[in-house]
């Protein structure tokens, strides 16, 4: 991997190319995507490849100062757009970028498109987004999972027993229903999700699936980014449905 | 790209800003401009650069770390002033004030420029600031704020003398160093985006006469504060 952004070049970035791969898993929340990360973790470790994995609003520099703005004193939608691509740049110079000069295959549970089209429909401008973001990397591969918002609505209602707050976009006072804010704000996301699918060229993939489904097609789209082909898929128990990515490091699909 | 600062802000209120290195007397002047537009009846909101509590703790956690590097800065102090204009300068210039502003967008302009970001990113990051009514640029030799600042026994800080950059491991000749890459930008941008020149070497009374003077025009039928309380 060269030193590719989308435009705008870091200062102080390694000079030599960064040779580990940048694979990103987008998708709404529900889609399966925190679950994907896990399979797709375990099956490249098996493989014989280092794996990082990173995620949103994890890093140490403002991760508080994020929690403190959500709980309570409002930010304006600029203010709260520059502060997550704070935290994004950090986590991109001091986890993604140091990774991928070591080598090491980084899946990324999300990344900026999914901070872009949050920023846009709480205001900002696709153009604006976009010059804000510039400085990122370009993965390698992103895998777009997608799922109809009935969907996501079961698995959210399942995963949460409710909605979630932030997930219904309930600060956009789109509605004072939770049930109906949630299904314009899946709306209004995966409008945004729709021109970056070709501006950013996602793969898209159907998540309306089971995840050992689901993870075979992605395989089909990760192999050659290593020049193999993807295993053929043989018939396994259905693996426990993993949330988190730390316990699912041994899944029965990776076996 | 967006343009920035956006062009003809449209708010009834109207936007004065001062930009120079520090020790230009820049700060001494903007208060005094404030005191004598007050004692004429105006409403004055007066603002400083950094002065926020939201990221301040970051800034400040992050600077103590080390573990701020030029993009992070640049988007932290982003955020800072992205809060402080929705909040503060805003809200009054959209009521119809007069906006007093100790430094501006133009401050991190050539601070990112210095520190190595790409000043056409910066600028986009910016655009939700509008184009100033006047930007007062104090013009003033890197060596004269060195001495002002020995003279009233200030210590020069860290990130002042732009010591994240490894330009010198003496503080002094750092602090000269990057001072002069600020005032570079600085007199870049002076044509750029039109700044009104104030030559920082004049005394204290010339330049503050100046500043009255290049107001009067501006201020013609600008509303005083009992005509925004009371009609007729």
């Amino acid at each position: 991997m060269t030193d590719r952004t989308y435009g705008t070049r870091l200062p102080g970035m390694p000079t030599e190319p960064l040779t580990g791969k940048l694979v990103v898993i987008e998708g709404a929340d529900g889609s399966g995507r925190t679950t994907e990360v896990a399979l797709l973790k375990a099956w490249l470790e098996v493989e014989g490849h280092a794996v990082v994995d990173t995620g949103l609003r994890r890093s140490d520099l403002v991760s508080a100062e994020i929690d403190r703005a959500k709980q309570g004193h409002t930010l304006g939608s600029t203010t709260l757009a520059l502060l997550y691509a704070a935290d994004f740049a950090d986590q991109l110079e001091n986890k993604i970028v140091p990774a991928l000069s070591a080598g090491s295959t980084v899946l990324a549970d999300r990344y900026i498109y999914t901070l872009m089209a949050r920023a846009i429909v709480r205001g900002a401008s696709r153009e604006y987004a976009r010059e804000l973001y510039s400085f990122a990397l370009r993965p390698d591969l992103v895998l777009f999972l997608d799922a109809r918002p009935e969907i996501l609505l079961h698995r959210s209602i399942g995963k949460y027993g409710s909605l979630d707050y932030w997930e219904s976009g309930m600060d956009l006072s789109l509605s004072r229903d939770l049930f109906e804010s949630f299904f314009l704000y899946q709306d209004r996301l995966s409008s945004e999700f729709e021109w970056m699918t070709t501006e950013y060229d996602f793969h898209r993939v159907d998540a309306n699936r089971f995840p050992e489904q689901v993870h075979v097609d992605v395989q089909k789209l990760v192999a050659p980014l290593y020049g193999t082909t993807a295993p053929t898929p043989r018939p396994s128990p259905r693996p426990k449905r993993t949330n988190r990515p730390s316990r699912g490091r041994r899944t029965a699909a990776s076996e | 790209m967006p343009e920035s600062p956006s062009p003809n802000h449209g708010y009834p209120g109207r936007l004065l800003v001062f930009e120079g290195l520090d020790g230009s007397g820049k700060s001494t002047q903007a208060s005094l401009l404030g005191k004598w537009l007050q004692s004429r009846d105006y409403r004055v909101f007066f603002t400083e650069w950094n002065s926020s509590e939201l990221v301040s703790g970051v800034i400040r956690r992050g600077k103590k770390k080390g573990l701020l590097t030029p993009t992070t800065f640049s988007l932290l102090h982003a955020t800072d002033f992205a809060d402080r204009f929705e909040r503060q300068i805003l809200p009054p210039l959209r009521a119809g004030y007069l906006v007093v502003c100790d430094r501006y967008a133009f401050t991190a302009f050539v601070r990112d420029a210095a520190r190595g970001c790409d000043p056409n990113w910066v600028r986009t990051i910016y655009s939700f600031a509008p184009r100033p009514d006047r930007v007062f640029y104090f013009r003033v030799p890197v060596q004269v704020t060195l001495q002002r600042k020995v003279a009233s026994r200030l210590k020069i800080n860290y990130y002042e003398a732009g010591m994240d950059l490894g330009l010198s491991d003496d503080l002094q000749e750092s602090y000269v160093r990057f001072q002069s890459r600020l005032k570079q930008e600085y007199e870049r941008l002076a044509e750029s985006d039109r700044f009104t020149l104030i030559d920082s070497t004049r005394s204290v009374e010339e330049i503050q006469a100046r500043l009255r003077a290049n107001l009067r025009p501006l201020l013609e039928n600008f509303p005083t504060g009992a005509r925004m309380l009371h009609d007729g």
